[in-house]
């Protein structure tokens, strides 16, 4: 399992220029956007890593480059599991989709694309899946509010009164 | 001013044949308020005659924001959004959760916790199945055994009502532990279900398994071939009843699963009555589990010692200025996680649970993203409806055991 995880690591290294992070004894490589879709390619054609189990986006906000996609791949027969990310830019984020080497990747990257506004080039279906088709706005980014309602005390109630939707009377 | 609304046929244009533009083929609406989608599920289905053409999932209706909602709360805090993502295994997204945090602070787990986790998690499994096992029923015209299941699952939220004091959002199981000890009564309660239960599923089993209907409804229904599902990332039941034994509790061994002996159960049909057997087989397999933790359980703390993590029982908080200091910090600001990030996944009923949980030096949690299973299996339901009838499609989305409140989270 180890060894596999290994090889993987060398062969992605040596490959494609792939940093390696290690952190409670689970691997993460580090690539750059031009080079994921082949590597993705390498993973499951030659390194055995079958399933993708996950695509998700993490949004650090302030630093450059702001997004990093993270996937997390899975063999089967080796059991062994590697995650991939790859640092986005803030502006104008683009991917190259993933979705020729895995189809299952279709959700998943349309969850990213309407969580955190990163665009995959080459989806098939590029549409929002969670939230409403005609939503406004990117929840998951770190600068989209939370979004809840004020709790209306003695000391704001007037402010908030005057917000509040009303009925007619 | 948006509307919310959700996608119309001009959207969809594009995944949807000729003949839907035409006229020649009707697209229908199985909207979000149906009996047999099994939640608020929204199928567009582009229909031949009786015949399926095309079936288009339309998710989303019961997102609520919990990823969101969690980088906003500590990590103790945002447990109790766990439970609800996907409502019938609420013990299993706790248990995913906690071993994540875990994992990500290093924290250890004594083994008579991770006993009470096993035994809780697999009455979990079996309630979960239980559920779906009375409604899969329901929807293919069987109705008696839905009432039947309601009152084996009774027994089994008295179990967790009586640990933790509530049915079904329990939040039992803690970073560290579990809340606190199971009460007395526990044993006795768990022992009556393994006493009574085997015979029950046999009592289903008689109703539904050789029963030619159920059998003309669900045989050669919803193929899916193991490719299919490797390209998918299928895991659960429905990898399994294409042959593959793949089970995350036996592979990747999670709190103490490596002790116990249990088999996988697989079918090779891939198709919903292979799904149907993997299921009823895994009930029983889930007994044997709790059978052998509850026999082997060993003594001693249920919480690990590490105050910096797990809150000091309240009674040392009169005597000891430590306790009462590490109670006031793991109230007030929570624990502190390190910079990086993990990914732990558990067997749910349903498949693969996994846990992407980021810290950085904080204590809120700054991403976590749930893998659920029934957003990845549900993508396959257009690969398993073309062809097949109106009528089938009930019992497709039936077999893939989808739960919406783990799709849309």
């Amino acid at each position: 399992m180890n060894d596999h995880i290994q090889r993987a690591v060398r062969v992605l290294s040596e490959r494609f220029k792939a940093e390696k992070r290690e952190f409670r004894e689970q691997v993460t490589l580090v690539l750059t956007p031009e080079t994921l879709n082949e590597a993705v390619r390498v993973l499951r054609d030659e390194l055995n890593f079958n399933m993708m189990m996950d695509v998700t986006a993490v949004d650090y906000l302030g630093e450059e480059p702001r997004f990093n996609v993270v996937y997390q791949f899975y063999s089967l027969e080796k059991n062994a599991r590697l995650s991939l990310r790859v640092p986005v830019e803030s502006l104008n984020p683009h991917l190259k989709t993933i979705e020729d080497v895995f189809p299952g990747a279709n959700w998943y990257e349309r969850e990213v694309m309407d969580m955190f506004g990163i665009i995959f080039d080459g989806h098939s279906d590029p549409r929002r899946i969670i939230m409403p088709a005609d939503w406004q706005g990117h929840p998951l980014r770190k600068d989209y509010p939370l979004g809840y309602e004020e709790v209306q005390f003695t000391f704001n109630f007037d402010e908030i009164d005057l917000r509040k939707p009303k009925g007619k009377e | 001013m948006t509307e919310n609304r959700s996608t119309n046929f001009e959207e969809l244009r594009h995944l949807l044949s000729d003949r839907a533009v035409s006229g020649e083929t009707v697209v229908l609406n199985m909207g979000p308020q149906h009996p047999a989608t099994h939640g608020v599920l929204r199928v567009l289905i582009e229909l031949d005659g009786e015949t399926l053409v095309n079936a288009i999932p339309d998710i989303g209706f019961l997102h609520t924001g919990v990823e969101k909602e969690i980088e906003n709360k500590t990590y103790q805090k945002s447990e109790v959004l766990t439970d609800r993502l996907d409502y019938m295994n609420p013990i299993g997204n706790n248990l995913a959760y906690c071993l994540a945090v875990e994992k990500l602070v290093e924290l250890d787990v004594p083994p008579r916790a991770q006993a009470i986790r096993v035994i809780l998690a697999e009455l979990t499994r079996l309630s979960s199945h239980l559920l779906w096992l009375g409604t899969t029923g329901l929807d293919l015209g069987a109705i008696s055994p839905f009432l039947y299941t309601m009152r084996e699952r009774e027994a089994l939220l008295d179990i967790f009502e009586l640990c933790s004091g509530a049915r079904m959002m329990t939040t039992y199981i803690r970073p560290g532990g579990v809340w606190r000890d199971v009460p007395g009564e526990f044993e006795g309660a768990v022992k009556n279900i393994l006493a009574t239960f085997p015979k029950r599923i046999d009592e289903y089993e008689r109703l539904l398994t050789k029963n030619i209907l159920f059998l003309d409804r669900t045989s050669k229904i919803g193929l899916i071939t193991t490719e299919d599902c490797y390209h998918y990332g299928i895991t659960g039941p429905v990898l399994r009843a294409t042959g593959i034994k793949h089970d995350l509790r036996k592979a990747q061994p999670y709190s103490g699963y490596e002790q116990y002996d249990f088999d996988i159960p697989t079918e090779t049909t891939g198709d919903v009555l292979g799904r149907y057997r993997v299921r009823v087989a895994e009930m029983r397999q889930s007994l044997r589990i709790v059978d052998q933790a509850l026999k082997q359980m060993p003594g001693g703390p249920v919480n690990s010692s590490n105050r910096k993590f797990v809150p000091p029982p309240r009674s040392e908080l009169g005597e000891s200025m430590e306790a009462l200091i590490h109670h006031f910090k793991l109230w007030t600001e929570g624990f502190p996680a390190p910079k990086g990030s993990v990914y732990v996944a558990v067997e749910s009923p349903r498949g693969e649970l996994g846990v992407f949980l980021e810290g950085d030096g904080g204590p809120k949690p700054y991403r976590c993203h749930y893998r659920t299973p029934s957003f990845a299996n549900l993508q396959t339901l257009p690969l398993m409806v073309k062809g097949r009838f109106m009528a089938d499609i009930v019992a497709i989305i039936a077999s893939i055991d989808i739960v919406l409140g783990d799709c849309d989270r």
